[in-house]
């Protein structure tokens, strides 16, 4: 069963099993424009809650992706490589960043879920 | 005066619109303790003829290395430059314009600087170069840092044939900003087996080196990848690109020179262009500008800088560096001396240099109590003398000859190098320069 | 009775804008790489070919072509002619770029740096043979110290970036020296992107302090995060925001209360210059922008010059070399020898940037003690008068008046549609390169405007015209005008994500070429 959840960092992430899929936000993507670049970690990396776990760049600002909730990096998704316009296009889909094998999935009970993130955002204007 | 437009009325006329009494109410913020009540102590000011006169004077109490036999090499060299370069820098578009943040109108700059790193690029046979950086020595630094990102390791080696300076430097760096160097004894060509391990970032080695001498560092290089490290090489005179094997071809991962010997005088020291090349797998980790081809909203094509995310403007702490200039106008200069020059102008002129550099080495051999250290030379080699070389260089200044740079100067605590005279010659030494020295040299040494 | 000096009346020439054939418009020439005008064997310089001799290369002789274009002379000034006719310059026109002091770069000062006694000298020539050069440098240092009221001067830093390095290492040697191992400094949030840059390259963790209600530095705050840890405060003055601290004498005793030093970022020195000494504000060390402050040109983005300006307890760390006095006149100290020991050692080769030493030098006697001091005034005086007449078309960030730098940001745009950028990039049409943009950081849409003082008001009253017309439009609903601009300039808006995406970073031969060839 599929379980999202939200920081207020503008990451979203996705609980299948005990693997979970993470990306940034449709809101986070537009505020940084054309993404042009994407640095992910590499695979067996162990990330902290709340610690840069990626990086992700547009012409204009390079912005640190932090982790959700702490793991380890269990897969990435080399397609950004070739084709970063991706996190723009579908960033909830096609433009994921990476995916956790999630130390302690009660962690995702203390990030925002949907409604609450949109609210968060609604704010941010 | 001269340089400031607003006349006694314009200001009145000002003070007015922005309703201030005077011009100390807008500096009323500056506390009253720091207030200078009138110009500080220096002299007021002088017009063009005055200014002239007094820096003259100065510069007339200097040797100009064109007034005599000029042998002065050690990493800056005197080279001819085509009278059309100095013109074309000082055009007010080029000179007085400021960095091509708006590429809508720096399409000249940009594109340029495009050139540049492509003349860059073929010369050292790597793949991706950057639009310059301050000079040599910094660069040299800028790549070893690179290499430490690079691989992860943090472990420097520096050939003994490495410009002292650029050592120098290195180890400045090496100890604020975190790493090691482990510098190598002079004259350089270290047994590679014996510097290179699984902890080294990279190996830092010259060409032609310090002491003129013209390695091979293909073997450098393999050993360097097999161990995970990457091999840098520098050039301090980049007119021997035109005659020798380019670093590209023998396995450089990092590419640092100083650029100073197309289009740009000697300067006393600067202002100099560093250049920086590497592999098109690194180029995220390259400091610096970086200009990039692109299409305009017209589909014309047209250049901007990019790749800027990597600039201490934007990644601010987390910068690859904090390098916020190239050394432009300079990096025109070359471009435009190389242009001039193309391919069969730089192959002349570095056999030119080379030439003269062979029968300048043949004729201070046959010197008694000279012998010539190099097994191969570009333009610049090194001599042992019967005594120390510094002695020697004071005496021929009374002669009227710049005989070149002791090693000493470089070295002063190293006994070993104390009698090593390093000696150029490019396309502006004469038979009569070398009649000088050889003349010069002859008598001081009988 | 002949036709061939017949007048064009102008009521003949049609309206009709057309595309021309070869894309040229008028003047404005479009104009290929070097690379693609390759005469092959061509060469614009005429050199002898050496007689035969033996190669001593050691068997490195290059093989195969290097891939350089051959091109004559002419060739080569009608190509950088033209791409010079593409940029905008200080020469050209006003750069009201905040931060930046663009200045107009005299003339004088190119000719002097050109002197053959200042620039065919070699830095290694035997020290006796360039007296005049030690002399220049020394009464340099003389007018920089004298200037900035502090002790001492190291000259060698190449820009004003690596000024800013040289700064910090001096006080991390300082701190080192008496045993003092701090790991923060701290960095106004309005801080130029160096400043952190700079820090963190030297291990230090930087620690921001935000801006109050004025625009200047948050004491509160500030006196929050001094403690026995921080090394430095980065405090530029008057700040980016165009702003002079106020409270900088009691920050600068709350620093060194805490046994940190008060670091000066320079850049902005021109609205001080000859009326406030930094060293009566306490500062232990500034970095100067001599292609700022003191005119050396900007050249297409470098080379720049960044002496740092010293207090007695820096100085022993300044890097190599020093020119000192000693008991025969002027002496070089290249080494790390005697009062040197404690130097940090190099920072860059050889002497530092002697050619804006010399323009530098050249621009200060100009002008001389009155005129610098009179540089401050009118640079500020001309950005007080900018502010007065675009206060109510643009949104001042900060009440009062200010230096000599202008912060305005995005409010009056609300809801026009129209952004900081489009706002830029139309005002290019108009014939001005826009003002610095997004910087500083802590308002949104920042416009930061500096007009110096080589601007007369002729030229500001112009400048005030296109703005107010510009926000007008704006505000009018004339949306397509900025989304559009620039159209008048060479190229119009460049598709930076294509060229981040896909780097494009040099010209390569095409491959159908290169396999004919094969």
């Amino acid at each position: 069963m599929s379980f999202l959840r939200f920081t207020k960092d503008h990451e979203w992430i996705r609980l299948d099993g005990d693997v979970a899929v993470v990306g940034i936000t449709d809101y986070a993507q537009s505020q940084l424009g054309d993404v042009v670049y994407v640095e992910l970690p590499e695979i067996g990396r162990r990330v902290e809650r709340g610690k840069e776990a990626a990086v992700v760049e547009s012409v204009k600002a390079a912005s640190e992706v932090y982790a959700p909730v702490s793991g380890e990096v269990a897969e990435v998704n080399d397609a950004l490589s070739a084709d970063p316009a991706k996190v723009n296009a579908d960033p909830m889909g096609e433009g994921w960043f990476l995916k956790l094998r999630v130390a302690d999935p009660k962690e995702l009970d203390a990030l925002l879920d949907e409604d609450a993130y949109q609210r968060f955002v609604e704010e941010q204007h | 005066m001269r340089y400031l437009p607003l006349t006694a009325s314009d200001r009145a006329e000002m003070l007015a619109a922005v309703a201030a009494d005077s011009i100390d109410a807008l500096f009323s913020d500056v506390p009253e303790a720091a207030r200078l009540s009138g110009p500080v102590d220096l002299p007021r000011a002088m017009g063009e003829i005055e200014v002239e006169r007094l820096m003259s004077r100065m510069a007339a109490k200097n040797v100009a290395a064109g007034s005599v036999p000029f042998f002065i090499g050690g990493g800056v060299y005197r080279h001819h430059i085509p009278a059309a370069v100095d013109h074309l820098i000082q055009r007010g578009e080029f000179l007085t314009s400021y960095t091509p943040y708006q590429p809508e109108i720096s399409q000249g700059t940009l594109q340029y600087l495009f050139e540049f790193q492509t003349q860059v690029a073929l010369l050292t046979g790597m793949e991706v170069a950057n639009a310059s950086l301050y000079d040599g020595a910094t660069a040299c630094a800028e790549a070893v840092m690179m290499a430490n990102r690079v691989t992860g390791r943090r472990r420097a080696v520096l050939s003994g044939g490495l410009h002292p300076h650029y050592r120098e430097v290195c180890e400045t760096y090496a100890r604020f900003v975190g790493f090691e160097v482990s510098a190598e004894e002079p004259p350089g060509g270290e047994d590679p087996a014996c510097v290179v391990d699984r902890g080294t970032s990279c190996v830092v080695v010259q060409y032609p080196d310090f002491f003129g001498e013209v390695r091979d560092y293909s073997e450098l290089a393999r050993i360097c990848h097999d161990a995970g490290a990457l091999l840098v090489v520098v050039v301090t005179e980049i007119l021997s690109l035109g005659a020798v094997r380019p670093p590209g071809e023998m396995g450089a991962d990092i590419f640092a020179a100083e650029g100073q010997s197309l289009g740009n005088a000697l300067n006393f020291g600067g202002p100099h262009v560093g250049l920086f090349a590497t592999r098109d797998r690194l180029v995220r980790q390259m400091p610096g500008r970086l200009v990039g081809q692109t299409v305009d909203a017209a589909g014309r094509r047209g250049w901007v800088l990019t790749l800027s995310t990597r600039e201490q403007h934007i990644r601010r702490e987390r910068a690859t560096s904090n390098i916020c200039t190239n050394s432009g106008l300079c990096a025109l200069a070359f471009t435009i001396h190389l242009a001039l020059l193309g391919e069969a102008g730089l192959t002349r002129l570095a056999r030119l240099n080379h030439a003269a550099a062979v029968s300048l080495a043949g004729r201070l051999e046959q010197i008694p109590g000279i012998s010539l250290l190099n097994r191969a030379f570009f333009n610049e080699f090194a001599v042992r003398l019967p005594r120390p070389a510094a002695k020697v260089v004071e005496v021929l200044v009374g002669k009227g000859v710049l005989a070149g740079v002791p090693v000493s100067r470089f070295y002063p605590k190293n006994d070993a190098v104390g009698d090593l005279l390093l000696v150029a010659a490019t396309e502006m030494t004469t038979t009569e320069d070398m009649d000088r020295l050889e003349a010069g040299l002859r008598e001081v040494l009988s | 009775m002949n036709d061939w000096s017949r007048a064009v009346s102008a009521r003949q020439s049609s309206d009709a804008s057309y595309e021309t054939f070869t894309g040229n418009r008028g003047l404005q020439i479009e104009e290929t790489l070097i690379f693609e005008q390759d005469s092959p064997g061509h060469c614009g310089v005429d050199l002898p070919e050496p007689a035969p001799f033996t190669s001593r290369l050691g068997g490195l002789e290059r093989q195969g072509k290097i891939g350089l274009p051959g091109l004559s002379e002419p060739q080569v000034v009608r190509h950088f002619t033209r791409l010079s006719q593409k940029n905008y310059a200080i020469d050209a026109g006003l750069y009201p770029l905040g931060s930046c002091t663009m200045k107009h770069n005299p003339r004088l000062n190119e000719k002097l740096a050109r002197l053959p006694g200042l620039a065919d000298i070699h830095p290694s020539q035997p020290v006796s043979t360039v007296p005049g050069a030690f002399e220049l440098i020394d009464t340099l240092a003389h007018w920089l110290k004298t200037l900035t009221g502090m002790p001492a001067i190291a000259l060698s830093p190449a820009a004003g970036a690596h000024g800013e390095l040289c700064g910090i290492m001096c006080i991390r040697a300082a701190l080192e020296a008496r045993g003092d191992r701090r790991v923060r400094v701290l960095v106004p949030e309005s801080a130029h992107g160096t400043n952190p840059a700079t820090a963190a390259a030297c291990g230090y963790t930087v620690d921001p302090i935000p801006a109050d209600a004025t625009g200047r530095v948050d004491g509160a705050a500030l006196e929050a995060k001094l403690g026995s840890d921080v090394a430095a405060l980065m405090l530029t003055n008057p700040n980016t925001c165009g702003l002079f601290e106020r409270e900088i004498l009691d920050i600068a005793e709350a620093v060194h209360r805490v046994g940190a030093f008060f670091y000066c970022d320079g850049a902005n020195f021109n609205a001080i210059v000859g009326r406030v000494r930094p060293a009566d504000l306490a500062i232990d060390c500034m970095h100067l922008n001599l292609h700022k402050t003191f005119s050396t040109p900007h050249g297409g983005g470098g080379p720049g010059s960044g002496p740092v300006a010293l207090s007695e307890a820096l100085a022993p760390f300044a890097p190599l070399p020093w020119i000192v006095h000693g008991p025969e006149g002027l002496e070089l100290v290249e080494h790390k020898t005697g009062a040197a020991e404690k130097s940090l050692g190099r920072l860059k080769g050889f002497h530092g940037q002697m050619g804006m030493f010399v323009r530098a030098l050249a621009y200060m006697m100009s002008h001389g003690s009155d005129g610098l001091r009179q540089v401050a005034e009118d640079a500020v005086l001309n950005a007080n008068y900018l502010r007065a007449r675009l206060a109510d078309d643009l949104s001042l960030s900060f009440p009062g008046p200010c230096m000599h730098e202008v912060l305005f940001d995005d409010r009056f745009l609300k809801d026009t549609g129209v952004t900081t950028l489009d706002f830029a990039k139309a005002l290019i049409d108009d014939g001005y390169h826009p003002m610095t943009m997004y910087f500083p950081l802590i308002v949104h849409g920042a416009l930061l405007i500096e007009p110096t003082e080589t601007e007369g008001k002729a030229s500001l009253d112009r400048f005030i015209a296109a703005v107010k017309a510009l926000t007008a439009a704006a505000r009018s609903g004339d949306t397509a005008r900025f989304r559009a601009a620039p159209v008048h300039t060479p190229r119009r808006r460049l598709d930076e994500t294509t060229a981040a995406r896909k780097p494009l970073l040099r010209w390569r031969p095409e491959p159908t070429r290169r396999q004919a060839a094969e």
